[in-house]
């Protein structure tokens, strides 16, 4: 804490898209209270503090520092040490800082695979010279370097040593204003909890009604107009709540899309995708094995649909590298 | 690997109690020929295995798994124990195939405690495969560093 009594407050982005900053602007006039009780000493986005500033503060210096984004290059995987050493707590954000998230579903791919759709073979790329990123080049001025694209996409946890997780894609703004509440009250769990969501599962948040689950056929979004007082699942919808944490007042389902699993996995489940699998086939409707390969078979990338938010953070972390 | 050089693979099999882990036993007892690469999980019934335990099996060093159970439709001891099961594995085929796990690493389907021989040609013809394949390794691939 400074000589002022305000809280050193530190928010930086690594992989990540823009979105969790985004939902602290969206505290809104909150974020004139937050000035009161905080001094903002790093945050790329907003300040012009530089990472050599960083450098020189002393170790521990700041209390507490969101870090939102997941580790995909060398150059986040710097920062997240550094951000280690300068804070007090250290705190991952959003759910790729917690389990990888969007940025995550990458590591079905491997470095040479993305480069080469990245920068060769998308549609929208003209690039006659085939140039793909090279981690250092020779300029006439003298050699350049950019940060290295690792094959596998991190969570921070996996990179460094995290004190609190705040889930979400991106955190609702009334559970970072709790989670910041208690920062300045001192009213924190204790280290390794996740904090702003609940201990129960989306589907205790939802209104929807459920019943009896039968499943004879699968839905994607796009190819049914579900019954908006129906469980979504009961109609062959492929939601995510009873495999995901609640806390974001089911914020989806409330406008009937399905739930994705923004807030990762609930207390005491170590691999959401398994358990959202589970969940899958309890309610297929088959009696013998033919019909229910033919019911789980229309379950186009069930990577992509059971771990959206948590491949990094998953058991098996990753696609084999060949 | 053995001492001859040879690949000699890890496996896991989860099997329950009532049809395929008395197979196991009767072939244990009956001196049936089984490589000893297999290490069986006992659990009550298949409907008990968490399509997780796969997933950890393989995490942490497994080269192949099996899941075996007894037949559908009747004669599962808890009654539709092994519908779960087979409502499950299609979809985790579905998931190791995205991981890139070979489809021979991994085996589920149903001996009754009759089938004694079945259960020890199962596992000599599977241990045969998943040594074809060679090691699995997944620890290591997460853990290496980046290059
Ligand atoms: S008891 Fe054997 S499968 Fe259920």
């Amino acid at each position: 804490m400074g000589q002022n009594g305000k809280l050193k407050l530190g928010l930086y982005w690594a992989a990540s898209c823009g979105g969790c900053e985004i939902a602290v602007v969206e505290l809104r006039e909150k974020l004139l209270i937050v000035d009161q009780v905080a001094d903002i000493v790093f945050w790329p986005v907003a300040t012009d503090f530089k990472y050599k500033d960083v450098e020189a503060y002393p170790d521990g210096y700041m209390d507490v520092c969101f870090f939102n984004g997941a580790i995909r290059t060398s150059e986040n995987e710097h920062l997240a040490h550094l951000l280690r050493k300068k804070s007090k707590i250290l705190v991952a954000f959003g759910s790729c800082a917690y389990e990888g998230c969007i940025p995550g579903l990458a590591n079905l791919f491997d470095r040479e695979s993305i480069f080469r759709r990245v920068y060769l073979e998308s549609e929208s790329v003209d690039n006659p010279n085939k140039v793909v990123p090279q981690t250092t080049y020779q300029m006439p001025e003298g050699e350049i370097h950019i940060p290295k694209f690792y094959n596998t996409v991190k969570t921070l946890a996996q990179v460094t040593d995290v004190d609190y997780f705040l889930p979400g894609c991106p955190p609702q703004d009334p559970q970072i204003w709790a989670v910041i509440e208690a920062i300045v009250a001192g009213k924190l769990p204790p280290k390794g909890s996740v904090v702003g969501a609940n201990e129960k599962t989306v589907c205790d948040e939802c209104k929807h009604v459920r019943e009896e689950k039968k499943i004879k056929k699968f839905y994607r979004y796009h190819e049914i107009i579900p019954d908006s007082t129906k469980c979504l699942f009961d109609q062959g919808i492929i939601c995510a709540g009873p495999a995901t944490r609640g806390g974001c007042g089911a914020l989806c389902t409330k406008v009937d899309i399905p739930c994705r699993g923004c807030y990762g996995p609930p207390p005491n489940v170590c691999d959401q995708g398994a358990s959202l699998l589970a969940a899958v086939a309890s309610v297929v409707d088959a009696d013998t094995e033919e019909d229910a390969r033919r019911i789980v078979s229309e379950i186009l990338d069930p990577v992509g649909t059971f771990y959206r938010f948590s491949l990094p953070a998953s058991l098996l972390h990753r696609a084999r590298l060949s | 690997m053995s001492g001859n050089g040879r690949f000699e693979p890890r496996i896991v099999a989860f099997l329950c109690n009532w049809c395929t882990y008395t197979a196991a036993d009767t072939a244990g007892v009956s001196r049936m020929k089984q490589p000893p690469n297999v290490d069986i999980i006992r659990v009550m019934c298949t409907g008990r295995i968490d399509p997780v335990f796969v997933l950890k099996a393989f995490a942490e060093g497994a080269d192949g798994v099996i899941v075996s159970g007894c037949h559908p439709p009747g004669d599962c001891h808890y009654n539709n124990g092994n519908y779960k099961t087979f409502r499950r594995m299609p979809l985790v085929e579905a998931l190791l195939q995205q991981y890139g796990i070979e489809e021979g690493r991994f085996h589920w389907g149903w001996i009754s405690g009759a089938e004694a021989p079945k259960w020890a040609e199962l596992t000599r013809e599977f241990t045969e495969q998943v040594r074809k394949l060679g090691p699995l390794n997944w620890k290591q691939q997460f853990a290496s560093k980046e290059d």
